[in-house]
This record gives structure tokens, sequence and C-alpha cells, in this order.
């Protein structure tokens, strides 16, 4: 990957988790997953996907959806960052003035389907792709979804039609950031290995680091990876990333800080000492 | 004409319909190599089958999906409703063997909540024919409406001749004004007869065949309540949520009150058998109806 386009990669993600910060007061939001997928969604929308405001009703576009909806501040984020969201809008978060709340939902523009409900929108995706096949076109169809949203029987339940199908134009890319809200995915139903159950599923798995830009151009530069079988992407991430004093804490899960932490966070995402948080701990939502 | 040939006609007319199922291919067995690009059997898997379903309206089209009922309402019921509810998508929802249909299966497969969770649903609205002609001269309408639907399928013999389908109408038969009949589904046909035997004993009779239970037709049972002395609700489902909850919900909207005598559920499963044995057992054949009737006009008077 050239420079020019690792450093616009690399400060486009720097902007959304500084949007991501600054949604994380006034009631709150999951910074943790947040922070882990930011890279992946930055990555996808910049460099992936064939989709644009001129697009959102083209059926030759490439769809995305955001299966563990409870990380869209870092899909608004992004919007805001490809100018398709204004800045000022993401203050609207949580207001009933707004449609900007802890789930995606198709009333902001360039969401395909709302999410929240884990384990929903892997076979939503696939009925799209489906019905991309039939009709003979080339879109690309991306699910990010939630490691801990694989305990859901129905994110295996859809893996094993659309292996049936061969849906090859199916891209699942797993935040593997290791966690479920309060608890460490290991600690509680053990994924490992992970990779072993995608492909006795009938899937083809690369396995990237999540945080890695060049890493991510080249898992994503051919697909699907295999023909006729579903292509997946386990990404390693760190939940929290970028912000050492929350980074992989089970207690960050959810969070709703105060004016004053935000503004400390903000300047340790660019280098400064470790906020002191005073702020609630496990906030159950 | 069968189910069978109606959906054959109707892809064959619009390629938006989808017809899918989670391996329930009773409806459809003999077209299904006749209609490979617009079938879909995801296997026994309700869920992913509603997703999907959700996936293929995003991108325009129709699906008539199909699962037996009680798998498919409330296996499926949270993808029914977060997908396709919250998305007010165009899905249509065929149970198969509802209420007393499922005879002989036992309470495991006995949807008799069906109606009850399924209209809960914003967005959702519930068709539950009579018969076999009711329900083909209903769907096609139903099919094209731009929201969802729930269908309690239902390809019984019919026992009378239904008229034109309009929406959010019910379908009357008489306008006797000693007792009026409601019900839906399946046991119309039990109706029909309790009717008959009524009006044999000089009782008059109107028989309101409830197509769909949502969007109801209020000023249906409001007439009734107002020209009539007892009103009998029949349905094969629980007593809660269904025609007896949505004929109080009517009343109380409009601060009326009526004689009520409610054929339904109470609070148990069905004794599970040969079809026409179990409604014997169970007290829904024309006849015990009609007694139960009569002997509650005697008590009334």
């Amino acid at each position: 990957m050239n420079k020019k386009k690792l450093n616009d990669l690399e400060q486009t993600a720097l902007r959304v988790r500084e949007h991501i910060i600054r949604m994380s007061g006034n009631g709150g939001c999951f910074i943790g997953a947040s922070l882990s997928c930011a890279d992946l969604i930055v990555y996808l929308y910049k460099e992936f996907l064939n989709v644009s405001p001129k697009k959102f009703q083209d059926p030759n576009r490439d769809y995305f959806f955001l299966s563990k909806g409870h990380d869209v501040p870092a899909l608004y984020g992004t919007y805001v960052e490809l100018g398709w969201l204004e800045e000022e809008r993401l203050k609207n978060h949580l207001k009933t003035t707004d449609n900007i709340y802890w789930h995606p939902n198709r009333n902001i523009p360039g969401i395909e389907f709302h999410s929240g409900s884990l384990g929903h929108n892997l076979s939503v995706a696939m009925g799209v792709a489906m019905d991309c096949k039939l009709r003979k076109q080339k879109n690309k169809i991306v699910v990010v979804v939630g490691d801990g949203e694989l305990n859901e029987g129905s994110m295996w339940e859809a893996l094993l039609v659309a292996s049936a199908y061969k849906l090859d134009n199916l891209l699942i890319v797993v935040d593997r950031n290791q966690f479920q809200a309060n608890m460490q995915t290991e600690d509680l139903i053990p994924l490992k290995p992970l990779t072993k159950k995608f492909s006795a599923f009938g899937c083809s798995i690369k396995k990237i680091n999540g945080h890695n830009f060049e890493q991510m151009e080249k898992a994503f530069s051919k697909t699907p990876f295999e023909k006729n079988k579903v292509s997946v992407v386990i990404a390693e991430t760190v939940r929290g990333k970028g912000l050492p004093s929350i980074q992989k804490r089970a207690d960050r899960w959810f969070v709703n800080f105060k004016e004053e932490e935000i503004e400390q966070l903000l300047k340790e995402l660019h280098g400064s000492k470790k906020t002191k948080l005073t702020s609630e701990t496990i906030v159950a939502r | 004409m069968t189910y069978e040939d109606l959906i054959f006609e109707l892809i064959n007319k619009d390629d938006r319909y989808m017809i899918m199922t989670s391996e329930n291919r009773s409806a459809m067995r003999n077209i299904t190599t006749k209609i490979k690009n617009n079938f879909i059997d995801t296997g026994i898997t309700e869920q992913t089958l509603i997703g999907m379903a959700a996936g293929l309206a995003l991108r325009g089209r129709i699906p008539i999906v199909h699962a037996l009922a009680t798998f498919l309402t409330m296996r499926a019921f949270e993808f029914i409703r977060t997908d396709v509810g919250i998305g007010n998508l165009p899905v249509k929802i065929v149970g198969a063997v509802p209420g007393f249909l499922s005879d002989g299966n036992g309470p495991t497969h006995q949807a008799i909540e069906d109606v009850s969770i399924m209209r809960g649903i914003p967005n959702i609205n519930v068709f539950c024919p009579a018969d076999e002609d009711d329900m083909l001269k209903c769907l096609p309408k139903i099919f094209e409406y731009p929201s969802p639907f729930y269908i309690r399928y239902n390809n019984t013999k019919p026992v009378a001749e239904h008229s034109k389908f309009e929406f959010g109408k019910a379908e009357m038969f008489g306008e006797g004004k000693d007792v009026a009949i409601l019900v839906y589904g399946f046991l119309f046909g039990q109706a029909f007869k309790a009717k008959e035997i009524l009006e044999s004993n000089g009782i008059s009779v109107r028989l309101i065949n409830i197509r769909t239970p949502k969007p109801v037709d209020e000023n249906a049972i409001l007439k009734a309540v107002e020209e009539c002395k007892l009103i009998v609700t029949i349905e094969d489902h629980f007593i809660t949520g269904g025609l007896y909850s949505i004929l109080a919900e009517v009343l109380l909207r409009n601060r009326k009150t009526a004689n009520v005598l409610p054929f339904a559920f109470m609070n148990k499963w069905f004794k599970p058998g040969l079809l026409n044995d179990v409604l014997e057992y169970e007290g829904f054949t024309a006849k015990q109806i009609s007694h139960k009737i009569i002997k509650q006009l005697a008590v009334s008077h």
C-alpha cells in the first residue's frame, strides 16, 4: 500500500475515533466495540465497497450490513468522514429530534437495514446475496459480525444455508475483539478453534490484524477467496483500540463519560497519558 | 384452481414473487421444478428463512414463505417482528396446519396463539381464510398488498361459495337478529352448518366471516352488537389474543357491552387425534355449537 493511501486511512480512522469518543457522553454509547471495528469499517467504505450516495438506490451497488449494531458510532463516524452525514448531526445522538441512537436504522441514508438484535443481519444479507445471484449481478455483500454474536445459533444455521447455496458473493468480517459485553469470549462460551469452525461450515477463511490496513488490502484484494464458498475474514482486533485506559477492559463495554473525561480521552487518543476515569463502570444496556 | 395453480400463475405474471419454504413443500410440491428461479428451500431453518425473505424484499421481491404455523410464528417470531415488522417489508408469511388442522400432531404443532402474536406486531396484518375457495379468492389482493401479512393456510373443502375480497371487510352470511356468529378460519365450516341447525329451530342468525382479524371489520361487529341478542365467537385459538379478545377490544373502544358466548381453548392445548374426533372431543362440531347457543339463548331470555 502506498504511503499516501495508508496515511489517509490512518487519519480518517483517527477522526472516526474522535467522533466515537464524542458520542460516548450525554447518554453514552458502546465505545469498546466501536473502537475495535473502526479501522475495518473505514477500510471497507473507502477502499472496498462500491457504494456512494448517488448509488443508494442502484441495484448494482455493494451492500454493507453491520450485524453487531451496537458499534454504530464507528459507522456514523465513517459516514461523516465520507461526507454522507453532517458532522453536526452526531450531536443529535440520542435526541428524539433525530434518528441517531444506539443501533443502526434506515432513516440514516446509507444504512441498508436496521440491526441491534444479534444474529439477524447475516440471513438478511443472504437474501440480498441470493437475489443478486439470481439476477446474475456482481454486487459484493459484506456483513460485519461480532465474535460474541457467534454465540447465536442463527449465525450457524444461516451459514449452513449460505454454503448450501454457494453464496460466494457474501463476505463475512468477524470483529474478533475477544469480548462480549462484560465477559471475555473464551471465558464464557469459547469460540476456539474459530477458523476450523468456519471451515467446517464450508467457508473460505483469511485471518488478519483488524487494525492493519496493509493486511486488509491484501485480504480484501480478491473476493471470493474461493469460488462457490462464502468468504470469511477473521479480523483480530482490540476492544477499545486507541484508548489505553479502556482497552481490553471488561467493565468498559458501554460507557457514559463525563465532559472532562471525554476531553481527556481525546488527548489520550493523540498520545497523552492515560485518562483517570471516574464515571460509573459496567452500565447495563 | 388450487393454491399451487395460483402461485404458479402469479410467478408467470410477476417475477417479483419468490416462493420460499423451510422444507415444508406440501403447498407447492408439484411446481418446484417449474419455478426454479423463484423458489428457495432453506431447509429446516425458520429463522434464516425469514431473514432471507427480508433481504429479498429489500431487493424488491415479494417473498411468500411457508412453514408449519407453530415453527414459523414462534421459532422465528423475533425475526418476523424485528426484520419483517420493523422493516415493514412485504413478506407474506404462510403458516401451515394452523389451529385444529394440526389434528394428530399434538401440542408441539398446535398453532393456537398465532393470530394473537402476529396481530401484536405493528405493520403485520392477519388473514384467516375459511376454506380453499375463500383463500384463493382473497390471496391475490393480499399478496400484492404492500405490507406484510400472516396467513393461516387453509385448503379445506368449501361449504359455501365466497364473495369477492374487500380489504378490511368481513364477509356476511344472513342478517339474522337473534344470534351473530363471528368466526375465522377452518371453523367457518362448522359455524356455517350451526347456522343451518339454528335456523331450522326458528332462530335467526347472521354469520360473519372475519377474514382478516387484522385489520378487523369494526363496523360489522358493532352493527351485530347493536342488532343481535347474542354474540358468539368461534376460533381454534386460545381465548387470549384472538377473536374473543378482538371483540372485547372493539366493545371497550366504543364503550359498549354485549352478551357473548365464546368458543375457544381455555388455557389448555387440545386433544390430538383424527380431525373429526378432535372436534367432537373439544365440543366444536356444528351440532355441539348450535346446542350450546340454544341453551345460552334460553338462559339469557
